[in-house]
């Protein structure tokens, strides 16, 4: 069978009461059995986009297909097709775990058992809880519980892992990964770079409500060119040198520099070269280390690179 | 239960779970079931829905009951004839209703002033009596011409026809029996209020509605399962005050429960009805509860559930009456207390169903589910 579109949009646009553009003009082709992300801070548009494709809100302009289907046409028969977990949806907190999935099963025609779910969303010793009780992660997987209950064909998931403990994270890449492998179409949206390169196939960078950048992981990180970052300061005791970035251009496995303040922060490919090179240098100059951390390069980087601004400052 | 369970790890992945199919109306008995439990398993709903209306009607039905006829306080300016109005009290047959005070003019009045005393007997030069009284003030009007009656009567008057009075304080018309209708009528607006219109708005905040619709639910189903939500508890309501009222306070009801659930059926639903609309926009619970009160207020006020709207001026009447919960009360007390057979109540039923289905039907073209 070739490749089938899942979602597409077309020049998607929303204008919030004839002012607020959340989304303007967004183009997505998404095909059956991927795992796509979109990407981006807060106040993107992410959340009004992926909103627009689940058909819960309508775009001020633009055209969304649904395996080829609009949501004008048939919505009802659309919907059977759709798991969807919002950002933050409070569920009853007085029902229990069973009984929640239990009625959001109550509205398909043919749902997958809840006990089934249960057990592959390791909820099963919860079942009988009240969803008040249940932890962070917990009611995150009885979100996603309530969306993969109707045997969905695309798994739609808002900031899934935001808030959550590694461990939980980690559970619920293994619950879309298992969904995808059984040839499901996931979109989701995140601000976690590590979460995207793990799990997507494709992702799209959003600022100001439009893709700014488009591609596989592996490919927005090249463009960034490095995976790592090492960041340091340097009491600047010594002279001129010190402050130029040509002085640490030039170390092994630096593909940029980018200066904040005091901060000194590197894109590095391999740090374990870079990091010896940089003291020794810092230590030819005659200078001291104030302060060094590495990690991995994250979406602020990539979104600094591309945009010359930070995330969070408007 | 202590000994680990051996899990079939092999079946997993196979075991091709028999495949459901939802019927019609699956959603909607899910949805009323859960309604049902969460309502079940709220604490606060319980005390506020069934425990409160009863805590209600039994105090105000221990404080209204056997009420004492009031003793009537005088004061007499002290005076020449001070002493003649007091014999002549004492030697009334009514004399042990009036609590005498002989003061001076000058603390006659003051208390006057403040409500102490009912009526101030000042005596007069030639032996008369010149009394003082407020006729703004009913218990001041009553006591002047109870002095007056008892003050005539023990100076040797003679009633011109003979008359003689009965008291009667039969079940049906004591303050009790205005008042558990009343009860029933408030409590299905405020249920009906508060249980459709904050709830509603509780679900949009936590952003429930906007995940139940994106699920094939269906809409009227999910209105529907509130509403039938809302008839059982209501049965729940005006069965228990009503016993209550009829083991408690030996209430007779003399309309038939059929009429009375029908009557009480449609309260339920028009303020559910307008529950809904005035949750139709609101975004949070600050905005609904005020809403709410706003809208109930002038029915607390108006629609005799503690006192007769009588007492407001009649000009205002038909404004009165086309509220829905003078309608419902009315009804009810109608129903209950005269057994009103509820072919004669018709305006009345119309003027809820047109509140509820106007609301309703408002409701439906402005809500907002995400």
């Amino acid at each position: 069978m070739p490749a089938a579109v899942a979602i597409q949009c077309r020049d998607l646009r929303k204008t919030y009461d004839g002012k607020v553009e959340a989304v303007r003009g967004l183009n997505l082709e998404i095909q059956v059995g991927e795992c796509f992300g979109l990407l981006g801070p807060n106040g993107a548009g992410k959340t009004t986009t992926i909103e627009i494709l689940e058909g819960l809100l309508q775009p001020t302009s633009g055209q969304v297909a649904i395996f080829g289907h609009s949501w004008q046409e048939n919505e009802r028969e659309m919907r059977e097709w759709l798991g969807i977990s919002l950002q933050e949806t409070r569920l009853s907190e007085k029902l229990s775990v069973r009984e929640t999935i239990e009625l959001f099963a109550s509205f398909y025609r043919e749902p997958r058992s809840s006990e089934e779910v249960l057990e592959q969303l390791e909820l099963t010793e919860k079942a009988d809880a009240w969803v008040g009780k249940l932890s962070g992660g917990q009611r995150q997987r009885l979100a996603v519980a309530t969306a993969l209950v109707c045997n969905p064909k695309i798994l739609f998931l808002d900031e899934p892992t935001t808030g959550l403990d590694p461990q939980s994270r980690r559970q619920l890449w293994d619950i879309i990964r298992h969904f995808q492998r059984a040839g499901g179409t996931v979109l989701l949206t995140t601000h976690y770079m590590d979460e995207a390169e793990r799990l997507c196939d494709r992702l799209a960078i959003v600022d100001h409500g439009q893709i700014i950048a488009e591609g596989s992981p592996a490919d927005l990180i090249d463009r960034l060119g490095g995976h790592h970052v090492v960041e340091f300061s340097v009491n600047a005791n010594g002279s001129g040198p010190a402050r130029e970035n040509c002085a640490w251009r030039g170390l092994p496995g630096v593909e940029s520099v980018r200066e904040e303040g005091d901060v000194i922060a590197l894109n590095v490919k391999e740090p374990h070269l870079t990091i010896p090179a940089l003291l020794d240098a810092i230590d030819q100059q005659k200078m001291e280390l104030a302060h060094l951390t590495t990690r991995q390069a994250s979406l602020e980087d990539v979104f600094v690179r591309l945009t010359g601004r930070h995330l969070r400052d408007e | 239960m202590s000994v680990a369970q051996e899990t079939p790890v092999t079946s997993r992945e196979e075991v091709p779970a028999a495949p459901r199919r939802n019927g019609r109306w699956s959603g909607y008995s899910h949805l009323l079931m859960a309604r049902m439990l969460e309502l079940k398993r709220e604490p606060e709903v319980v005390f506020w829905v069934f425990a409160f209306p009863l805590l209600l009607a039994l105090g105000l039905g221990i404080a209204f009951r056997n009420k004492p006829a009031d003793a009537v306080s005088v004061a007499i300016v002290s005076g020449t004839g001070s002493q003649d109005a007091q014999a002549l009290l004492a030697r009334s047959p009514q004399h042990a209703t009036f609590k005498t005070q002989v003061l001076s003019a000058q603390d006659a009045q003051k208390g006057f002033r403040l409500g102490k005393f009912d009526v101030v007997i000042e005596p007069g030069s030639g032996g008369g009596f010149q009394y003082r009284f407020d006729p703004a003030r009913p218990e001041s009007v009553l006591a002047k011409a109870e002095v007056n009656e008892a003050l005539q009567a023990a100076a040797g008057a003679k009633a011109a026809v003979p008359a003689t009075a009965v008291a009667s304080s039969e079940p049906g018309s004591r303050y009790i029996d205005f008042l558990i209708p009343g009860l029933l009528g408030m409590n299905l607006m405020n249920s009906g209020m508060w249980g459709i219109g904050f709830a509603l708005v509780d679900m949009r905040q936590r952003k429930l509605l906007k995940r139940f619709v994106g699920t094939p639910m269906r809409r009227g189903d999910f209105l529907l399962a509130l509403a039938s939500s809302r008839l059982i508890l209501m049965i729940i309501e005006v069965g228990l005050l009503l016993v209550f009222g009829v083991l408690f306070f030996h209430m007779r009801v003399l309309g038939s429960v059929a009429a009375i659930a029908l009557i009480a059926a449609i309260g339920s639903l028009t303020f559910g009805g307008v529950g809904l609309l005035t949750a139709s926009r609101a975004q949070k619970i600050e905005s609904v509860s005020g809403l709410i009160n706003l809208v109930m207020m002038p029915m607390w006020i108006f629609s005799g559930v503690f006192f007769s709207y009588e007492r407001f001026p009649a000009v205002i009447h038909p404004f009165i009456k086309a509220l829905p919960l003078t309608a419902l009360n009315d009804a009810l007390r109608a129903s209950i207390l005269e057994g009103t057979p509820l072919v004669q109540q018709w305006p009345r039923l119309l003027i809820m169903i047109l509140w509820g289905g106007i609301s309703f039907g408002l409701a439906l073209k402005w809500f907002r589910w995400t």
